[in-house]
């Protein structure tokens, strides 16, 4: 079942494009990262899905017109888009009261049991919470809502690493199943690697990559090459060449994991290795649009 | 494909069955988020509160003298008596009146602007209320809200009077006769309840209209938005025209109608006294304020829409 289906989505400001014609396809039961740098569109894509802006182009959140519906879609969809969001006069028992009264699929025995394993009372407002506990209480809201599209926009952004543990495990244990679909973006990569089913790297309002897990963990290789066979490496066209304490890098798109460990030690290579490679490259840049573009 | 909204898909089997979604009828969204804005901006009952205890606490104060100005006043005549006595009530009322519109202006000045202020306007739109629902609240608190509160404690505030007023002649050994003789309170009560539904909810409405509107579009300073436009307008209209049709209108619409025995100005205490509500309801100025505050919550509405945390 289609989730997200986005066809020459578009989005301008000015003379500014910020999302330039993407293609997005999901289906129900995946957990998509959305990663790109900063300005690269990705909260303006979130945005447009979540019918907060205007945009060109088709554009269906489960079935709906974002723009149209927002209201209507907002039943099936969830988003913690910063974790500033929740006003700070706000009480912790006001929050569930609030959500409970104009939120149909909202569990607010579910809310509580969460909040009840967190150092949150129901008499706290939201100014005497630390950041990392406003995190914890929006995602209690948010996990008790029955909703089929969650879109996290930055959601453990400085939070320290604890938390930002603990929100994925509670988000991987306590919430996610195949009838739900996650969208997030952050700046985090590397402790999403375990988390995602499907990763796209969006950068000047372009798609430049999109794959699931299992194709990424297949295609892409990185080996530390030995330097007597760095030349016979570099003939097997890596993507991308670094230097870590004295040894080369090479991250290969697509080459025979046999062929690369006569050439030195084979690892996967982590999101963001591949995202420095893909980001710093203009070549594979589009090379690896046109792979992309394809799916 | 369009699903209804209650339609469920089929539930994974790992998960427990959730609770059947609750149809959620429109009334109850409105009114919790009338509630809402109750929890955000306390002033809306703290702020006439305080006046009413101040106003209870200054005329306990002025009690001391109040045997032997009694006496005196008993030796005028009935009308400058009953001038007298109503005095302290009448103030008591205008006071709060004059609390509630002024905590009514800055209310709705901060409304729309406030929740992209502190970015917990993307927190709301992450719910299924729609900017129709918000926006209506909002209008909802000056318009509805406020003048029936304020009615509340209007009430209780001069009943009170009225009891250390009696107490205090009671314990000199005086009369309370003439107080409540003169007293007609009841009769102020419908006057205050008319007055306060009638200019403070529909004759200020495009008032409070007009400041969501800018709380709704200002990037920073609504207060300075909201008043510019009027005063530029009321400028170039005396500089280009040497008219002030412009300015009268809008004393008029702070003011007050027009009542067949009144000038502008001394409005409150005219309709006070002297309501003319087919007069008030068949004034054309009244429904065209009505039709403008109709299209002022309308742009409010979109823009509340297409606005972005700031």
């Amino acid at each position: 079942m289609t989730v997200i289906e986005a066809r020459g989505l578009r989005k301008t400001f000015g003379t500014t494009v910020a999302v330039d014609g993407i293609n997005l396809h999901v289906d129900e039961g995946h957990i998509l990262g959305l990663i790109g740098p900063n300005g690269a569109g990705k909260s303006t894509a979130l945005n447009a899905i979540l019918g907060l802006t205007q945009y060109q182009g088709e554009l269906r959140v489960l079935g709906r017109e974002p723009w149209t519906e927002r209201e209507l879609l907002m039943r099936d969809v969830c988003f913690i888009a910063d974790v500033a969001v929740l006003p700070r006069w706000l009480r912790v028992s006001q929050a569930l009261d609030y959500v409970e009264g104009v939120h149909s699929r909202f569990d607010r025995a579910k809310a509580e049991s969460f909040l009840a394993k967190t150092d949150i009372k129901p008499t706290s407002k939201v100014r005497e919470l630390s950041k990392g506990m406003v995190t914890q209480l929006h995602l209690a809201l948010v996990m008790a809502i029955d909703a089929r599209l969650l879109v996290l926009d930055e959601p453990t952004l400085g939070l320290d690493i604890l938390y930002r543990k603990q929100f994925y495990d509670s988000l991987l244990n306590d919430y996610f199943d195949r009838s739900r679909t996650i969208l997030v973006t952050t700046h985090q990569v590397d402790e999403l690697q375990h988390v995602l089913t499907d990763l796209m790297f969006i950068n000047r309002g372009r798609i430049v990559l999109a794959c699931t897990m299992e194709e990424f963990e297949s295609r892409y290789l990185e080996v530390a090459v030995l330097p007597d066979k760095l030349a016979a490496a570099r003939a097997l066209k890596p993507i991308h060449e670094r230097q870590v304490l004295g040894r080369s890098i090479l991250l290969f798109d697509g080459v025979d994991r046999q062929q690369l460990a006569a050439l030195g030690d084979v690892r996967t290579p982590t999101i963001a290795d591949l995202f420095v490679a893909v980001m710093g490259n203009p070549a594979s840049q589009s090379q690896a649009h046109a792979q992309g573009a394809t799916r | 494909m369009s699903t209804p909204p209650n339609a469920m898909p089929p539930q994974s089997t790992l998960h427990a069955q959730p609770p059947a979604p609750r149809a959620i009828p429109p009334t109850q969204v409105f009114l919790w988020s009338v509630r809402r804005e109750l929890w955000e901006y306390r002033s809306i009952y703290i702020a006439p509160l305080i006046v009413a205890a101040l106003i209870i606490f200054g005329f306990l104060i002025s009690t001391v003298h109040l045997p032997s100005k009694m006496r005196a006043a008993m030796a005028l005549g009935p009308m400058q008596q009953q001038e007298f006595i109503e005095k302290p009530y009448d103030f008591a009322a205008l006071l709060l009146m004059g609390t509630t519109f002024l905590v009514a202006i800055f209310y709705s000045l901060d409304a729309l602007y406030g929740e992209r202020r502190d970015r917990s306007i993307l927190f709301w739109k992450s719910l299924p209320v729609s900017d129709v629902t918000t926006v209506l609240s909002k209008a909802s608190i000056p318009i509805v809200v406020l003048p029936l509160l304020t009615f509340v404690i209007t009430f209780a505030t001069q009943w009170i009077m009225l009891l250390i007023n009696s107490a205090v002649l009671i314990a000199n050994g005086m009369s309370v006769a003439p107080l409540w003789s003169h007293l007609t309170l009841v009769h102020t009560f419908f006057m205050i309840f008319y007055h306060l539904l009638a200019i403070h909810g529909l004759w200020y409405a495009p008032i409070y209209a007009w400041l969501l509107l800018v709380s709704a579009w200002a990037r920073r300073a609504p207060f300075l938005w909201a008043a510019l436009p009027p005063l530029v307008i009321g400028v170039l209209e005396k500089i280009a025209f040497n008219s002030s049709h412009f300015v009268s209108l809008l004393g008029s619409s702070v003011a007050g109608p027009d009542e067949p025995t009144s000038t502008a100005g001394q409005m409150s205490m005219d309709a006070l006294t002297q309501p003319a509500p087919s007069h008030f309801l068949l004034s054309p100025h009244l429904w065209l304020g009505l039709a403008t505050a109709a299209i002022f919550l309308a742009i409010a509405i979109r823009l509340r829409r297409n606005r972005e945390p700031i």
